[in-house]
């Protein structure tokens, strides 16, 4: 009896999660507009979608800047990674407290912080602009997960490489990275993620016709419901799960290992 | 590595410094300061816009805020706590698998959750489509203040599950025994045992959905309608339409302040439970 309530109250709560989005992906496929009625089985809405000029540039922006952003917050939070790891304990604090601002401040505070700073220092807000506050919000979270990896490196491996006469450069590239590698791998696709699906923090620091698609899905639902988001949302619903399952997949191995 | 590899950290201690710390000074300065209209060039230190602040109009605005977003907090722990609970109960093979159905929505966008409610809670949504169906008057069910916290609840149930099932997950199972052979029953055993000893995660878990709560501008604006203005939507405004940069910055400052406080506050508990004083 307390067994069956128990999975009777998961399922709810697993139904109240899922529902509405199974909702979205179903009216996506519906032919007829009006909700209530299933007008057949169609792609219209899909076709649409890629037939709609606004929504192509603003997937256009969305990709590139998400490519941009988490290349090169990798690159930069990998190295950071490293410096903070060889900092001295106390550093390492104040380093990993600032790190942090950005995770923890509500996204609207630093959407908005970013967007005085380039207005105030006369940039006009578009691509550069929101590229660089995406590569802000992305770092911390390259750091964050390349950071445990070298926490594990063996130093003695390090020492020993050194030891028999490998450059710095050479260690770094034959030993450590191979070593960190994972953690790098998982930072990269966080920042893409994250920057494929950040709203907040873009829709402050864009402007003069940049868009990416959660700013266009905002400004159509802000209209009302159609179709044409709810094709929308379900591709990128698919692309995110996808993403997702990656990461994870990568994860649960890396604890396996 | 040798000692000069700290300084692989120095450029991004550069960045930090711009694009962190220094945007944020830039709206603490915002707030203290005002233009002068006459002269743009000059800027005066003032405390106006926080005066500006103790008018009935926003007050209201920040405690409707705080109310929307902590009574969403409440749901959120009384939904979640049980859900967490049950997680940990579920056998090693299922769990991997919940767990992960458990992330998914939390990676979701923001705007795709809050969206798909649009299209159940609309005039031309799923509910009153059917009621049309059934020949039965449509009811408004978007843009109300239990349409936000509706979404609220769901776009943020999973931050609260997270941190409960990862200290209920660790906690040590011997304790739980030692309970029940001296006696207490599963009452007892969960109001003197159990619940205490996950409040760490009961915390951190109140924190993850309140802070998103009380400064989301995108759920208020699209389940609220705009009518019902909350902190976030005031702030937005205030920078995009208003243009009243130096009071909005004064109400962000408010909001990381609200924010800090309730993270004090909450933290503050967290170590009186750990040391064993009481309340």
């Amino acid at each position: 009896m307390k067994k069956k309530i128990s999975k009777l109250y998961l399922t709810l709560v697993f139904l109240f999660l899922y529902a509405p989005i199974v909702v979205l992906v179903v009216y996506s496929f519906n032919d007829s507009k009006s909700r209530g009625t299933w007008g057949g089985f169609t792609f219209k809405w899909y076709l649409e979608l890629f037939k709609d000029r606004d929504i192509k540039t603003a997937l256009y922006y969305t990709v590139t800047i998400a490519v941009i952003a988490a290349v090169i917050s990798t690159i930069v939070g990998t190295i950071s990674a490293i410096g903070i790891y060889n900092m001295k304990t106390s550093r390492i604090n104040l380093f990993l407290n600032i790190n942090y601002l950005p995770i923890i401040n509500p996204d609207i505070v630093t959407g908005i912080a970013l967007m005085i700073l380039f207005l105030s220092i006369n940039i006009k807000l578009g691509f550069s602009t929101m590229l660089l506050a995406h590569i802000t919000f992305d770092i911390p979270y390259v750091i964050l997960s390349v950071l445990p990896k070298l926490k594990q490196l063996d130093k003695n491996i390090t020492e020993a490489a050194l030891d028999l006469g490998a450059t710095p450069l050479y260690t770094l590239r034959k030993i450590i990275i191979p070593q960190i590698k994972p953690g790098i791998i998982t930072g990269f696709l966080i920042a893409f993620t994250l920057s494929i699906d950040d709203f907040v923090i873009s829709f402050f620091t864009t402007g003069s016709g940049v868009t990416n698609l959660s700013i266009e899905i905002y400004s159509m639902a802000r209209r009302g419901i159609s179709p044409t988001i709810n094709a929308l949302s379900s591709l990128m619903l698919v692309v995110v799960l996808g993403l997702l399952l990656i990461i994870n997949k990568r994860t649960t191995l890396q604890v396996k290992e | 590595m040798n000692r000069k590899s700290k300084y692989l950290a120095f450029p991004y201690s550069i960045w930090m410094l711009i694009f962190i710390l220094f945007p944020l000074f830039l709206i603490f300065l915002y707030s203290i300061t005002m233009r002068n209209p006459n002269d743009i060039k000059t800027i005066t230190f003032t405390f106006e816009n926080f005066a500006k602040f103790f008018n009935p109009i926003y007050i209201n605005v920040l405690i409707r805020s705080i109310s929307i977003a902590g009574f969403s907090t409440l749901i959120c722990l009384i939904i979640g706590y049980p859900v967490a609970y049950l997680l940990t109960k579920t056998s090693d093979k299922n769990k991997g698998l919940l767990i992960l159905l458990f992330i998914l929505p939390m990676w979701m966008n923001m705007l795709l959750r809050t969206y798909a409610w649009m299209t159940i809670l609309g005039n031309t949504g799923l509910i009153n489509s059917l009621l049309n169906i059934l020949n039965l008057p449509n009811i408004n069910l978007l843009y109300n203040n239990s349409a936000v916290i509706l979404g609220m609840v769901y776009n943020f149930l999973p931050f609260m599950v997270f941190p409960i099932y990862t200290v209920l997950n660790k906690m040590d199972v011997s304790l739980i025994e030692a309970a029940d052979d001296l006696g207490a029953n599963g009452v007892t055993i969960f109001r003197k045992v159990i619940f205490p000893l996950s409040l760490p995660g009961v915390i951190s878990g109140i924190i993850m959905v309140f802070m998103p709560a009380v400064s989301t501008f995108v759920i208020p604006r699209l389940l609220g309608g705009g009518k019902n203005v909350l902190i976030g939507n005031l702030i937005e405004k205030l920078f995009l339409v208003t243009r009243d940069w130096n009071f909005g910055a004064a109400l962000s400052m408010i909001i990381l302040f609200i924010i800090f406080i309730s993270i004090k506050i909450l933290n503050m508990l967290k170590i009186d439970k750990e040391s064993g004083v009481s309340l």
